[in-house]
């Protein structure tokens, strides 16, 4: 007891000791404190109203988007925009009723201006007006004294000088939504872009760059007296596309006012050399907002404007997809290059009558010769004799049904059924279904894009891949290197038969494409017609002699061609969709002809400069289309 | 059957532990309503560095620190004998994470001090902090004066401080360093232990200090450059120093008002949420509003030194200095840097300053404070009962 009596007295003494010598520490700091914040405060008072330097960030310069000639496809221009930093003001509601009444706003924007202000720190600066023009400008000049906190700045907005030519391609970009910006500070500064669709938003790293940072002294009322020291940041990295956008316009004229898509493809590289949608839309919209009228037109066109059908519209292939069917037939033995099947004009397995396109007997033919008249018989029975899955297999090498993972952003990898597939989806597969598919219908869903690489694949015999970036910042892309794309794993021998099909669709009389053979020297070109239906037609219908042509627009089969050349040494690859077109020969190949066409004559794969003297272009082949 | 009398502030308790409501009125509540409105003054200054705005800073901190104060409410119910025993397996727990830092921790300005544990940020020197105390506690709480005397007695308590200390040393994060050894050092002197070895130490490291200093890493040692001569880089390194100085030195005595220092609205001092933070109550509410802080932060360490000195067990007395000395040398650290005093580290104003790792420490220690304040009458067993 007495022991811990006496450590409680020594503990006592030490931590009084203790405690004083803490408080003293204090009572130095408030000593301290009065010093600086009451004795030296007139000389502090100064400083600060001589103070002083602020920090701002600004946006970077988005970088800006070229075809692989150096055609600006997506460029800045500058313009003027008014600026609200709350910090400024002493009293920011008054400022901003002032500047409500100079530059009248619509309740929204005034709902928005308020939401941003009050969730970001004042000295973030908060976007009032974009796009101001002179009267108001020179309104806000001349009460600037009413107006503190506001600034007027130059800013930049997003070009499109293709606009609607290239707008599904090249992509748009939009104000970053709330929760990027929360996720990410720097896209909370005015003037950020994120990009939405096509290039914008597959490069949209590259193109940000970093923000740079203006450093202003400003007296006392927070008015900028001077710039102390700028840094502009990193404006954003130069994307040149594969594309040429020469070719791309030559697609868009051809495919006019139909409603469909076309692809160009570099088929030994898989650059992306066109890529149109039709109908388009003006891509600069989105960067300014979209007036409401424009959008619900947009939503409620039933060819859907702002769908890329190039990359993301899913297409039943039809005959283009017998080529895929025959290397499948000939790689597991169903079909060797001499067999023979007779084509009576229809097919019939069990009670069901399968016709031949027209009900046209064919008579006797090869693989080569199925493939130059597009005999629907002969590969009802290939497709049968191979089975689903081996052709399901073949297309997976082709580039159809699988994930491509191409660079370009929102592509679908469709559909190629196979037993797995029918059976995840409770369907149950019958031999109809694969009679079917044979001839590229049923179930078969596949976008332009991927019957674009299935040909330049058949074409080339290397597992090309499409890619829509050819250099960033100068640096030529990886995939587009030569020489990077590895073979096929096909049998190359068999590869041959179906070359020498498709070279027959277009360069012999009897071949469904020979309307659009080439017309210039020296050069030919070889591709397959597809006619897809989108409708089944009913036993009324049949039995009044029904005509794809006399039907309403939406119910018309869809229109196909997918074409390479030169057929010794395969440059270009190309896939058309017309939506609706009827005959693939009559409305889808002469797009695909225009196009090979000016592609074969400037001849831009490969290059980064474009021919000096390239022979003139003669006047397009494909038929205008009357609007819907 | 309720015995009159048995709600008796005064009532003493050595055997028996007594019910919640007890103990709750035991709480020193006089301490919770500092530690409170200290957290109001911390809301009301992270409102105006944020331009007037309860996002993103004072909101979320408030938050946090409704939880922390549960939680320092529901630790105070803990006996303080029943902590006791956790005393080493807590210092170990101390030494394990700051292993664990070392390999997993994340890299943040230029040291690795933080990991996350289960989604949640902590920061193990902070922990240590109280834990060391603890050990300390633990380790003097049957010390006769003959022990304390005795060099080879008091040697294994030195090596459990150098064992964190070194930890903390090789993040590196010297601040908090000479901090933990700091508060191991006065736990031991409150226990009695010679004065003069502190003396010789003490004197020893001043002598050593140039050697230390070659050692260093090149932002320590930029630090302490600039903190000589601020002056040299007026917008490099040493703006922090020259605009906090002009923060506090134009608030004059009243201040510039509420949401209108200028300093702090148009943005001088980057971070001002977390290290710079008094910087605001200085400037709009000037050195009146400065010294109500610092009033609030003196009571809360005099209280501390209340229960350390009410408390009739030694274990408590020694863990409520240890307590009281941390949370003295937060402030201490944080208001000499902010004045230009020592060299800047990232030590933030506890309870006021934005983040969750150092409020959260802070809040336990007070927990296990308000233990020792509401188990302030009772009897350790002469004997380890482990």
């Amino acid at each position: 007891m007495r022991r811990q009596a006496k450590n409680r007295t020594s503990f006592t003494r030490r931590a009084l000791l203790i405690g004083t010598g803490q408080a003293a520490i204090f009572a130095a700091i408030t000593a301290r404190l009065y010093h600086l914040q009451v004795a030296e405060h007139g000389k502090y008072a100064l400083m600060a109203k001589q103070n002083s330097i602020s920090e701002r960030l600004e946006a970077p310069e988005r970088g800006i988007i070229t075809d692989r000639f150096g055609t600006t496809l997506a460029g800045n221009q500058q313009h003027w925009r008014a600026l609200f930093m709350k910090a400024m003001a002493p009293d920011p509601d008054a400022v901003l009723e002032n500047f409500y009444r100079l530059v009248p706003l619509s309740d929204t924007e005034k709902a928005r201006i308020t939401q941003d202000l009050s969730e970001h720190p004042g000295y973030i600066p908060v976007l009032l007006k974009d796009w101001l023009d002179w009267p108001d400008m020179a309104a806000i000049e001349v009460n600037t004294p009413n107006l503190p906190g506001v600034i007027v700045e130059e800013g930049a907005s997003r070009t499109y000088p293709l606009g609607p030519l290239a707008a599904h391609v090249v992509g748009y970009v939009g104000r970053p939504n709330q929760k990027e910006a929360k996720e990410n500070a720097v896209l909370a500064l005015p003037g950020m872009r994120v990009g939405r669709t096509g290039a914008e938003d597959a490069e949209d790293t590259a193109l940000r760059g970093q923000p740079g940072f203006v450093q202003t002294e400003t007296n006392v009322h927070g008015e900028v007296v001077r710039v102390v020291a700028q840094d502009p940041g990193t404006p954003g990295q130069t994307v040149a596309l594969g594309l040429d956008a020469g070719l791309q316009q030559i697609a868009m004229q051809a495919l006019g006012n139909n409603t469909g898509a076309a692809v160009m493809l570099d088929a030994t590289n898989g650059e992306i050399l066109a890529m149109a949608s039709t109908p388009s839309f003006d891509p600069t919209l989105f960067d300014k907002g979209v007036p409401s009228d424009t959008w619900k037109s947009w939503m409620t066109d039933p060819r859907h404007p702002l769908v890329n059908k190039a990359a993301a519209g899913l297409f039943a292939p039809g005959s283009t997809f017998k080529p895929t069917v025959a290397m499948a037939a000939l790689k597991c033995g169903a079909l060797t290059p001499e067999t023979i099947h007779d084509c009576p004009g229809y097919f019939k397995l069990g009670n069901h009558i399968f016709w031949c396109d027209g009900h046209i007997a064919h008579g006797r033919l090869t693989v080569t010769g199925a493939l130059q008249v597009s005999c629907d018989v002969f590969f009802y029975k290939t497709a049968l004799d191979t089975g689903v899955d081996n052709i399901h297999a073949m297309a997976s090498i082709m580039g159809l049904g699988v994930d491509l993972h191409s660079d370009f952003p929102h592509t679908q990898s469709g559909q190629v059924p196979d037993l797995v597939w029918a059976k995840q989806r409770g369907i149950h597969w019958v031999q109809g279904d694969t009679v079917v598919q044979g001839i590229g219908q049923g179930y078969l869903q596949l976008t332009p894009l991927a019957l674009a690489t299935m040909i330049a694949r058949i074409g080339t015999g290397t597992n090309i891949t499409p890619h829509i970036a050819r250099r960033i910042g100068g640096a030529l892309q990886p995939a587009s290197i030569p020489g990077a794309p590895q073979p096929l794993d096909v049998n190359f021998a068999h590869l041959a038969v179906v070359r020498q099909g498709l070279f027959e669709v277009v360069n012999t009389p009897n071949g469904t494409g020979y309307g659009a053979r080439l017309t210039i020297p020296n050069v030919q070109m070889a591709g397959k017609t597809g006619t897809a239906q989108v409708h089944n037609n009913t036993a009324t219908e049949k039995a009044a002699g029904y005509n794809d042509m006399d039907m309403a627009w939406a119910q018309r089969p869809n229109a196909l061609f997918v074409a390479y050349a030169p057929v010794e040494n395969p440059r270009y690859a190309a896939a058309v969709v017309v939506e609706h077109g009827n005959f693939g020969a009559q409305s889808a190949a002469p797009i695909a002809h225009d196009m090979m066409t000016y592609a074969l004559l400037h001849d831009p794969a490969g290059r980064d400069k474009p021919l000096a003297n390239p022979p003139p272009m003669p006047p397009l082949t494909s038929p205008k289309v009357p609007a819907l | 059957m309720i015995e009159p009398g048995s709600l008796s502030l005064h009532r003493p308790f050595r055997e028996r532990s007594f019910g919640i409501a007890r103990k709750l009125m035991r709480v020193n509540w006089l301490f919770v309503l500092c530690v409170c409105m200290l957290a109001g003054v911390g809301y009301a200054a992270l409102y105006s560095a944020a331009g007037g705005s309860p996002e993103p800073y004072a909101q979320s901190q408030i938050i946090r620190f409704c939880g922390a104060l549960v939680l320092m409410l529901c630790i105070a119910m803990v006996d303080i004998r029943f902590i006791a025993k956790f005393s080493w397996p807590a210092w170990l727990l101390g030494v394990l994470l700051l292993l664990a830092v070392m390999k997993f921790g994340h890299v943040g300005l230029g040291a690795k001090r933080w990991m996350s544990v289960g989604g949640v940020e902590i920061q193990p020197s902070e922990l240590m902090k109280l834990f060391l105390a603890m050990a300390m506690g633990s380790y003097f709480k049957r010390a006769t004066p003959e022990q304390t005397g005795n060099l080879l007695f008091v040697l294994p308590a030195v090596v459990a401080i150098l064992i964190p200390v070194g930890l903390i040393l090789k993040e590196p994060n010297l601040g908090t360093a000479v901090i933990t050894g700091t508060i191991g050092a006065t736990v031991m002197l409150g226990a009695g232990v010679r004065w003069w070895w502190f003396a010789i130490v003490v004197a020893i490291i001043a002598v050593c200090a140039p050697i230390i200093y070659e050692h260093l890493h090149a932002y320590q040692k930029a630090r302490i450059d600039i903190f000589l001569n601020p002056g040299a880089d007026p917008l490099g390194a040493g703006y922090n120093i020259i605009q906090s100085k002009i923060a506090l030195g134009s608030g004059g005595f009243f201040g510039q008002g509420y949401l209108h220092g200028t300093q702090n609205q148009l943005n001088f001092l980057p971070e001002k949420q977390t290290d710079f933070v008094f910087t605001i109550i200085a400037e709009e509410f000037g050195f009146f509003g400065s010294i109500g802080v610092i009033g609030l932060l003196v009571t809360i360490v005099g209280l501390a030194y209340y229960t350390a000195l009410s408390c009739s067990h030694v274990y408590g007395r020694l863990v409520a200095l240890g307590i009281a000395t941390n949370f003295f040398l937060y402030c201490f650290v944080n208001l000499s840097m902010v004045m230009g005093l020592i060299p800047v580290g990232g030590v933030p104003l506890p309870l006021i300053s934005y983040g969750g790792s150092a409020l959260t420490a802070v809040m336990l220690g007070f927990g296990v404070l308000m233990s020792i304040h509401v188990h302030r009458d009772v009897e350790f067993p002469e004997t380890e009962d482990l």
